[in-house]
């Protein structure tokens, strides 16, 4: 069996230093013992002659030195993988955590997996229909992408997270279909919300949880988005499903990932996270794909908390770096009661042109996309100066343009967490918000798209809401 | 001879009894055998970087040193191949370990069993010397492979012949005065050492992009080098995309560096499908790809840029006018800063190494225009265009600004353009090319006459609009004179019609320069003749109305060929204008 060794030498926050050891491997699994045989998980971090520095996944509280053993077990830490694992609730560590019988692995894989071959990808190119128009019309989600979301304290990308959970599908067939869930350090109210929104709608039963809850151990986070990972890659690639990975949230990962790097002392880079934190997190979000060959695909939806609202704090900031786009939540739609309180601009989906047009969604998505943001943006501009000086002081166009931007965000935007539209929906309120402009203003959609749904739209009093059927009484309740 | 491993620290991993082993030799680490580079050496300690993953990798185990640098085989079969960082054949890969890439595998740089055609163009009895051709391989539709002397071979053919070999057969005998030396196809190159040229020559021609903003107003040399900085989203990649799928250069070498394996699948997709503009045949016929993506090794990250461009100096050498790309150089700068953290070297800014600056230097300086070796009186050049992505989008980091003091071209893109969906989002007031004076000179005698005049007067247009920008902020559109508002009307249209490009449309992607010039002409003469208008009291609103506002944002999506029907939106403007002049005279 493994050699046991008595010799735990330092433990300095989550880490561990053993001593005297022989043929010990790096990013070996280790087992702390204690004398009244409570297990504690850990890493081998680096190897220095016999000198092996352990990483915890657990804390070390408690933790006596001279008395416990430390036991490396030759492998990396792995998941239990089984067709079985669906609708079953595990710890951050993979240990299943439901009232349910022990998981029999099929396959016990390797929770760090090895780097997709770039030559053996299939671009990401079937469109999702998540039911949000400012995602589906403005920011397209496709089969295989990983969009992020980027929130702050306070907004509810929870309800948003969930809304796409319940309401994704892709329009060509039923294929299978899965979700996987990952709790990274979020409290107990938050992960319940998951849980029973999953429940509401039957999807339960195609779910795989990890929960990690703000109770648990941090250092523990580092390894429950790649346990996370690791159960969808077996889905997707092994049992033919498409995969939804929702990861929430990366902050708090990336915080432990900061806590280890500080106890080992390491220099630190901006905001005194570690200067791998680039590669590590690319480590987890390129796990993201479509491969050849293969009929199922992993799509993921991490979603972050900016500090102070942040977008260029670390973690947002290199998390955009990598991600295909990113969906961006905003305070002041969510204060005028605007759910999803998408904002559109910063928003972006960078697969959006291989997910969109004839065949896929419609062939004048392209037109209308383009379309909208740029009204929204003169909108925004119109609306801010008249802010300033009152709007006696906007052109005639521009006083159209500030009405554009207020309906937009009420109709196409602001559909509820209830509402789930389809594509052609979508399209269809974005050429009823775009005949509010006069035609010569449409610059920026084709003229034979122009031509066959450009229809002028006379608004009223109440607003471009009246005119859409089943808009009114789809608003709901929050 | 074998050292053995003391210490393992992600991919650094430290080594003992190595002490004949040279600085920047090739090792291989554990059972494994793994590739690694000695990056260090202290008495019989040598650090090692290891360009896979160290995981199960433990003390103890043997290190061994294969006595040579990390070197790349140059030779028929690098076009339209594939290569992770240490140029190992991605599609080869597959083969031998599905679609993941696992460790320790072994594998020729280059397919060792495929024949290529050799037509010899040297004789027996010629005098040859390093860098001269002997011989051409038809390689691809686009690409004329051609066969050098290799270096340190000087004197006369004693044999050579024609006809279907391997990049290892034997295809022409030299006798120099040190014996008689066989040459084969394929060369090794050191990657970290520079292939030597006969002399530097200044940039004069430009590299033609096809992208109007580029090529109009910051435009770029061949053998010029260029910087794309921008935050997250802001479309570095897609402008990298457009110069390796449009720019007029003979073979387009692209470095995906610590960046997405997506977009490496959409180049490796996309390219077969498009049209060369000049050929017709697929772009991929001209192109390299060199992909480390982001979850490959962090050291093989740190090789790929030299990887890349020492590729693209063989293929200078043979004559030819390269462009590379490296995406993104700030991926690359992190691995070298890794590196340096698991060395325990002094930090110098934001934890980057100090020698940061002068390695980004002696990267960029690996480009120019050159006079090749031999005697046969070739000029290649290679272009260099890095991206580079700044932490939150601020340029004062070490990355950005050890970049900005080497490269001559810059193209800042800015966030705000970007979420107005203005693409390329190259910022006109931050951009800048040191190449506009000697560019515009070329273009002037080249394409048209009043390329640089009006581009002059472009730039001084936009200039103006972002100062009345601030006012118009302050009191309104409304408040402004005639003149002004004509002056913003003139200057959104050259802002949308002329700088925007869709490069996800078929016909806007690519520009030629006559179609550029046609677009800026028409504007800026539609501006001249505006402001005319209202010098003859012609009121404003009326020349808003001029048909030539809605035509001209339609006009770019003309295909090349239709070009009169651009001229004639240019000259329907002029008559209607010259009737409000008319009008206005009566009234």
């Amino acid at each position: 069996m493994f050699v046991e060794y008595k010799t735990i030498n330092e433990s300095v926050g989550p880490l561990m230093l053993v001593e005297g050891v022989r043929g010990v491997k790096y990013n070996e699994l280790v087992e702390v013992i204690q004398i009244d045989g409570r297990v504690r998980m850990g890493r081998v971090l680096e190897m220095n002659e016999d000198k092996a520095l352990v990483q915890l996944f657990e804390s070390s509280q408690g933790l006596q030195i001279n008395t416990s053993r430390a036991r490396f077990i030759g492998k990396s830490l792995t998941f239990d993988a089984s067709p079985d694992i669906l609708g079953r609730v595990f710890d951050g560590l993979g240990r299943t955590k439901d009232s349910g019988p022990p998981v029999v692995a099929h396959q016990r894989l390797d929770i760090n997996g090895l780097p997709i071959n770039p030559a053996a990808r299939t671009f990401p190119s079937d469109f999702i229909q998540t039911g949000v128009s400012a995602i589906d019309g403005l920011n397209t989600l496709v089969r295989g992408q990983k969009l992020p979301v980027f929130s702050a304290s306070g907004l509810p990308h929870a309800q948003l997270a969930a809304q796409i959970a319940r309401q994704a599908r892709v329009l060509k067939a039923d294929e299978s279909f899965a979700v996987v869930f990952a709790a990274v350090g979020i409290t107990y109210e938050e992960a319940d919300y998951f849980v029973q929104s999953f429940k509401e709608t039957g999807a339960i039963d195609r779910t795989v949880m990890f929960m990690n809850l703000a109770d648990d151990p941090a250092v523990e986070r580092i390894a429950t988005p790649r346990m996370a990972l690791t159960a969808a890659e077996y889905l997707a690639f092994e049992l033919d499903m498409h995969v939804l990975v929702i990861i929430t949230d990366i902050t708090n990962y990336a915080d432990a990932l900061r806590e280890v790097s500080a106890a080992r002392k390491e220099v630190p880079g901006r905001r005194g996270y570690p200067g791998y934190l680039y590669t590590d997190l690319a480590s987890m979000y390129e796990r993201a794909g479509c491969i050849k060959g293969k009929k199922g695909s992993i799509t993921q939806i991490p979603i972050l908390t900016m500090p102070e609202d942040d977008k260029t704090h670390p973690i947002p900031d290199l998390t955009g770096y990598i991600t295909e786009g990113q969906i961006m939540l905003d305070r002041s739609l969510n204060k005028k009661g605007i759910f999803p309180p998408i904002d559109v601009l910063p928003s972006l989906s960078r697969l959006k042109d291989k997910g969109m047009g004839e065949g896929k969604t419609r062939e004048d998505h392209s037109s209308v996309l383009n379309q909208l943001f740029a009204c929204y943006a003169r909108g925004k501009d119109a609306k801010e100066l008249a802010s300033i000086l009152g709007e006696a002081a906007l052109t005639d166009i521009d006083k159209i343009y500030a009405k554009f931007a207020e309906e937009f965000e009420k109709v196409f935007v602001g559909q509820g967490w209830q509402t789930n539209r389809n594509i052609v929906d979508t399209l269809d309120i974005g050429w009823k918000l775009m005949g509010m402009l006069p035609k010569s203003e449409l610059k920026r959609a084709k003229a034979n798209h122009i031509e066959k749904y450009y229809v002028p739209t006379q608004i009223g009093e109440g607003g471009l809401a009246k005119k859409i059927p089943g808009q009114i009484d789809k608003k709901e309740q929050h | 001879m074998a050292g053995k491993i003391v210490k393992v620290s992600g991919p650094l991993v430290v080594a003992s009894g190595m002490a004949d082993a040279r600085m920047y030799d090739v090792v291989q680490v554990s059972k494994e055998r793994l590739i690694g580079e000695i990056i260090e050496l202290r008495g019989d300690m040598a650090s090692i970087q290891v360009y896979e993953e160290t995981s199960g990798i433990g003390p103890g185990e043997p290190v061994v040193s294969t006595g040579a640098p990390l070197e790349l085989e140059l030779g028929p079969g690098l076009v339209e191949g594939i290569f992770d960082g240490i140029q190992r054949p991605l599609t080869e890969i597959i083969k031998l370990s599905g679609e993941r890439i696992a460790r320790g595998l072994e594998v020729h740089n280059l397919d060792r069993n495929k024949k290529w055609e050799f037509k010899a163009t040297a004789k027996v009895k010629d005098k040859v010397a390093a860098g001269d051709v002997i011989g051409v391989v038809q390689e691809t539709p686009l690409v004329e492979h051609r066969i050098m002397v290799p270096f340190g071979v000087d004197g006369e053919i004693t044999e050579i012949k024609s006809g279907n070999f391997t990049i290892v057969d034997v295809v022409a005998k030299i006798k120099t005065k040190d014996g008689v030396r066989d040459v084969i196809m394929m060369q090794k190159w050191p990657v970290r050492r520079g292939r030597p040229y006969a002399s530097k020559l200044s940039p004069d021609i430009p590299l033609m992009t096809g992208q109007r903003s580029i090529d109009m107003f910051f435009p770029i040399a061949k053998g010029g080098v260029s910087a794309v900085p921008g935050p997250f989203g802001s479309g570095k990649t897609v402008v990298q995309h457009q110069l390796a799928k449009w720019a007029d250069a003979e073979i387009v070498v692209y470095v995906g560096c610590g960046e997405r394996g997506n977009e490496m699948t959409d180049v490796l997709v996309e390219f077969p499908e498009l049209a060369d503009p000049k050929s017709g045949r697929p772009l991929m016929e001209r192109t390299v790809l060199v992909a480390n993506t982001s979850d490959m090794p962090v050291a093989a990250r740190e090789a790929s840029i030299y990887t890349g461009i020492t590729i693209a100096e063989y293929f200078r050498d043979m004559g030819y006018s390269v462009a590379i790309m490296a995406d993104s150089t700030s991926r690359w700068a992190e691995a070298l800063r890794e590196i340096s953290g698991r060395l325990e070297e002094m930090p110098g800014e934001e934890g980057y190494p100090a020698y940061l600056g002068s390695r980004i230097a002696e990267y960029y300086e690996r480009a120019g225009r050159v006079n090749c070796l031999g005697t046969q009186g070739r000029v290649g050049a290679i272009s260099a265009i890095g991206a580079v992505s700044p932490p939150g989008g601020d340029l004062a980091e070490p990355v950005s600004q050890g970049t900005l003091r080497i490269v001559k071209a810059y193209w800042g893109l800015s966030s705000s353009l970007s979420y107005k969906r203005h693409f390329p989002a190259i910022d006109w007031l931050l951009s800048y090319s040191l190449y506009v004076e000697t560019l515009g000179k070329w273009y002037d005698e080249n394409v048209a006459p009043d390329w640089s005049a009006n581009r002059k007067a472009a730039m001084a247009l936009l200039q103006e609009e972002a100062k009345l920008d601030e006012i118009v902020r302050l009191v309104g559109m409304d408040a402004l004179s005639p003149r002004d508002r004509w002056k913003m009307e003139s200057a959104k249209s050259l802002r949308e019609d002329f700088l925007q490009q869709d490069a996800y449309d078929k016909v806007d992607t690519y520009a030629s320069p006559q179609k550029m010039i046609t677009l800026l002409r028409i504007i800026m003469n539609m501006y001249k003749l505006g402001n005319d208008a209202l010098d003859a009291n012609v009121e404003i609103r009326d020349l808003l109305k001029i048909k030539a506002f809605e035509q001209l944002g339609r006009a770019k999506f003309n295909p090349e060929k239709d070009l009169h029907i651009i001229e004639k939106i240019g000259t329907d403007m002029v008559d209607e204008i010259g009737e409000l002049i008319a009008k206005g005279g009566q009234d």
